[in-house]
């Protein structure tokens, strides 16, 4: 089962996107869309408090409001569910989908109100009386990891939920032996990824079938045995609908605590039950944060910029429970070089809680707040040794013939051509004009600068993280699966086991399966099986989809078309690999047999099957992660598979008096191997450069001294608008990857993994002249200008 | 309270609070689920619908002061089942969309914009969408769909024009 070796049909062809017609007509059927007959609503009580014991709720006046139906309390939650899953071994750090005994931060869910409607659920939830004995509280990173901080969860005994170092070949005497050396500091702020659809859940319990149906705004692997741990059910009883579309999910769509409570709600009360999130509810409480990240990075190099050895510190406040999040410092370990031949790293993985929200995954799993501190530590670098920050990128490189490139911590990666890229991306950009450019913006008054980043998008997701940061966990799969039927008239029908968020997975699957088959992707039905009726699938997480959905469509078409070869092979008389197949119809010695007359052999001739085959036209495949086949040893591991590569080039000109950044110039190069869809590509690409302008320059989940959280809507969490995002020009770039039925890669987190980074460089470069800069994400405009003031205050002070 | 709203050509009624939000109405109440809810502050869009020809957020108004307008919600839009019109059309050649969560207020955005500006620069098309939020792609390929569609609109409103006249001089 090669790769075709002829011509890509329908891979790669710039073909519309299926699933964008019914979307366009407004025929995307969401969870809120889902109403179930006699269903009930639920709206959440919130905590006014950081940290508080819950001393008593007092629901009566509540219950009897007309159409209040129950009210329920963290406690009896407790007795009737388990703690929901969680990633390390800290069996002490315990979340249920309601606070019990006490509560950890500002808006956690301290009762759930169900009634008639949403607007009654919330008008009773203001009639729930709480009585709270407030409690010490900790916000601040640093603080959280001082022992005498006060713990967020006492049974646990600190606020540290790990401390991990890893030390991948000779640190010490890299850095002894490097003639140079510097050390910084880099902060990510907490931001998220924040789609325009909450979360939302239906959910409905049969007593008599004892099954629970479950409709979700989901994109979360293994969730419904996460449902059916929770709830103390069988699997078998658990039925996920995959036909929901998602409103945008990009990691954090993970609602898990939302459906067990929703889920036990439907069972207790014998009524279908939705909770779907406000906005306020979505983001003080919807457990949907992304990292928010300390690092200290100290760096070994030489006067010719080579970089030779890195030692990072990164400390994550996951806010006041576990989950997943921790893992998100896990990830990045597969990428802890970037695109460079850094020999050695020493890097230390500390997660504490906080009386902040809970942390989800965020697009990119913690790789790009990784590769902004690996970024800045090469403009460093190149500022330090007086070279341009090009060139000492250029200089550290790993080189196209060293792939596959094996990095300290264990990962090989795949394929890649920097070099090329950059300078595709120096051409197109024309570099010299853009240096003028900058020149000229600064004649004008502005200030002015270019920014860089290079890096590497791991993808394929695996979960080798999970074994590397929890030594009982020993996944070394992360499947995804594709059946194909073709039915007795001849029509084929594929289906994929997941729920997706825009990513086009309808399209995806029609066009591999078509290209493998030969076959008009048109003509392809792709389907969603509820999750019993479904193959094993890991969800659309960790830029996987193209392999490893890609890879289990190829190898089930593939085995299709075996199928009819063996069966064409019979009634010629001929041995298979003198059989050729050609657009559905199979050809020996002169003689052919259509597509319609295999299928009709296949469904009705048994008599005229090859021994032993089934009856009927149905393959299916189930697709090991390409490379993830061992556990970690002495702290190595092999991550993700496959690795695109993105080099972004910008100018940026800030206004000196507002503060206010333009982004004149946005140019990307993108290597993300065989595309599939080029419009699918494209749009996650431009999508993630949006998203990192707004982790750069506008987002951040703020809490004030009190714990009390500042940034809970719109309109003081800004999401980038189309006027704060340019236009951006992609230069295309295709190193197949060896390890992928087509050499494609991912690309689902591309663009957001770098323009973080090269923001920060540009604006950096912009305010260097001023002796200032900033070392910490988001830069908002009120810090640029009283930044700029301040310079400009302490350079008249210097001058009386 | 009793309403009677006029909604893509047709008059629905239904009784409703007097607090419920067009949005809400529009939704739970005629069924009518295209329109979403992002924030329901006034600030993503993601609700928008046309009154009077005019973008309107539905999450600010309430079901009973729309009793008198034209409203279009993207239902409203295609010219028959299963048939797009020139703006879903542009939407889908350019991918101007991925989770489509965003995309009934955008593409009811850019009929207003392109009824009132057939010749919109891209400065235009940024300033009318720059109050519908899309997380997903952006904007990059919404921008473009909206400007084909724009082309194509000229095209079309130009073939209509040559035909009238034809007529015209026939008559
Ligand atoms: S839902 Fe109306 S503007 Fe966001
Ligand atoms: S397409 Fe998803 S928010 Fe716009």
């Amino acid at each position: 089962m090669s790769r075709p070796s002829g011509e890509l049909k329908f891979v790669s062809a710039k073909r519309r996107v299926r699933e964008d017609r019914r979307f366009v007509a407004g025929r995307g059927r969401y969870v809120a869309d889902i109403a179930l007959d006699n269903m009930l609503h639920v709206a959440v009580v919130p905590s006014r408090y950081p940290a508080a014991r819950i001393v008593s709720i007092d629901a009566s006046a509540a219950l009897a409001m007309p159409g209040v139906a129950y009210v329920l309390t963290g406690d009896r939650l407790a007795n009737a569910v388990d703690p929901l899953l969680n990633g390390l071994d800290t069996p002490n750090v315990k979340r249920y989908p309601l606070a019990v005994g006490q509560a950890r931060y500002v808006g956690e869910w301290v009762a759930a109100v169900v009634a008639d409607t949403r607007a009654l659920a919330e008008d009773a939830c203001e009639k729930v009386v709480v009585e709270y004995e407030p409690l010490p509280f900790v916000i601040d990173t640093e603080q959280a990891l001082d022992p005498s901080s006060p713990p967020v969860h006492p049974e646990h005994g600190s606020n540290v939920l790990l401390d991990k170092t890893f030390v991948w070949g000779e640190v010490e005497r890299d850095f002894a032996e490097s003639p140079r050396q510097l050390t910084f500091r880099v902060v990510w702020g907490r931001s998220s990824t924040v789609p325009i659809e909450t979360f939302g859940v239906a959910a409905k319990w049969d007593p008599w079938g004892e099954i629970l149906d479950v409709w979700a705004s989901i994109q979360m692997p293994k969730y419904p045995d996460q449902i059916a741990r929770a709830l103390r059910i069988p699997a078998n009883s658990v039925r996920v609908h995959h036909d929901v579309d998602v409103g945008g999910s990009y990691g954090v769509k993970r609602g898990i605590k939302q459906t067990v409570l929703t889920a036990h709600l439907a069972r207790t009360l014998d009524r279908p039950v939705r909770l779907i999130e406000d906005r306020l509810d979505n983001m003080r409480a919807g457990d949907a944060h992304g990292p928010e990240r300390i690092f200290d990075v100290e760096v070994a190099f030489n006067d010719e910029g080579i970089v030779r050895s890195v030692k990072m510190r990164a400390l994550d406040n996951v806010g006041a429970y576990a989950g997943r999040s921790p893992f998100q410092l896990g990830k990045p370990i597969g990428a802890i070089v970037g695109p460079y031949q850094i020999k050695s790293v020493q890097y230390r993985a500390q997660a504490v809680t906080s009386n902040k929200a809970a942390q989800e995954a965020v697009r990119g799993f913690g790789q790009a707040p990784t590769n902004y501190a690996i970024e800045t530590a090469i403009d460093k670098v190149a500022r330090a040794v007086g070279l341009d920050r090009i060139e000492v990128r250029r200089r550290n490189f790993i080189r196209k013939e060293q792939f596959p490139y094996l990095i300290p911590s264990g990962t090989q990666y795949d394929s890649g051509d920097y070099h090329t890229v950059l300078a595709k991306v120096l051409a197109h950009a024309d570099y010299d004009g853009l240096k003028r450019e900058q020149a000229e913006l600064r004649a004008r008054g502005l200030l002015a600068g270019i920014g860089i980043a290079a890096c590497l998008e791991p993808s394929g997701g695996n979960s080798s993280f999970e074994p590397l940061l929890n030594e009982k966990n020993t996944t070394t799969t992360w499947m995804d699966s594709c059946r194909i039927h073709v039915d007795a008239l001849g029509f084929v029908t594929v289906t994929i086991h997941t729920t997706s968020s825009g990513q086009g997975h309808e399209t995806l699957a029609a066009t591999v399966v078509g290209e493998v088959l030969e076959v008009d992707p048109d003509h392809i039905r792709v389907v969603r099986p509820d999750s019993l009726a479904s193959l094993p699938s890991n969800s659309p997480v960790g830029s996987r989809m193209a392999i490893m959905l890609g890879g289990a469509c190829f190898h089930a078409a593939h085995k299709l078309k075996d199928k009819l070869v063996r069966i064409g092979a019979k009634q010629l008389g001929r041995p298979e690999n003198e059989v050729a197949y050609a657009r559905g119809a199979v050809t020996a010695g002169g003689a052919t047999l259509s597509w319609t007359d295999l299928i009709t052999i296949a469904h009705r001739n048994f008599h005229l099957l090859p021994e032993g085959m089934e009856p009927g036209l149905e393959t299916m495949h189930v697709e090991q992660v390409p490379t993830g086949s061992k556990l970690p040893e002495n702290g190595r591991v092999q991550m993700y598979p496959c690795h695109s590569f993105e080099f972004h080039l910008i100018l940026i000109a800030v206004d000196p008096l507002t503060g206010k950044p333009e982004i004149p110039r946005y140019v990307i190069g993108h290597d993300c191997g065989t595309v599939i869809n080029p419009h699918i590509v494209r749009g996650m690409t431009l999508g993630g450069i949006a998203h990192g302008i707004g982790a750069a320059l506008l987002e951040e989940f703020v809490y004030d001294g009190e714990g009390q959280m500042l940034t809970q809507s719109f309109m003081d969490y800004l999401l980038p608008s189309a006027h704060e995002v340019p236009k951006v020009e992609i230069v295309h770039h295709c190193t197949p990857s060896p390890f992928t039925v087509l050499g494609q890669k991912g690309s689902g987190e591309s663009g957001y993994l770098g323009s973080p980074a090269a923001i920060s460089g540009a604006i950096n470069d912009a305010v260097a002249p001023l002796g200032i800069s900033f070392s910490k994400l988001p830069i908002r405009i009120a810090e640029i200008s009283d930044a700029i003031a301040g310079a400009a205050v302490s350079r008249a002070e210097e001058q009386r | 309270m009793k309403v009677a709203l006029n909604i893509n050509g047709e008059t629905r009624t239904a009784d409703l609070e007097p607090r419920k939000t067009l949005l809400d109405a529009l939704r739970e109440d005629f069924g009518l689920v295209g329109t979403r809810a992002g924030c329901e502050h006034g600030v993503c869009g993601a609700c928008s619908v046309l009154i009077d020809g005019a973008p309107a957020r539905a999450c600010l108004l309430f079901a009973v002061q729309a009793d008198g307008y034209v409203i279009t919600t993207i239902e409203g839009v295609a010219p028959a089942p299963g048939e797009l019109n020139v703006v879903q059309d542009a939407f889908c050649e350019t991918h101007g969309l991925q989770c489509g969560y965003c995309t009934p207020g955008m593409i009811l955005t850019a009929h207003a914009l392109l009824a009132r500006n057939p010749h919109p620069t891209r400065h235009d098309i940024v300033q009318a969408i720059s109050g519908n939020l899309c997380r997903c792609t952006g904007y990059g390929q919404i921008v473009e769909a909206i400007e084909r569609a724009a082309e194509r609109l000229r095209v079309v409103n130009a073939q209509e024009a040559a035909g009238h006249a034809n007529e015209e001089e026939r008559g």
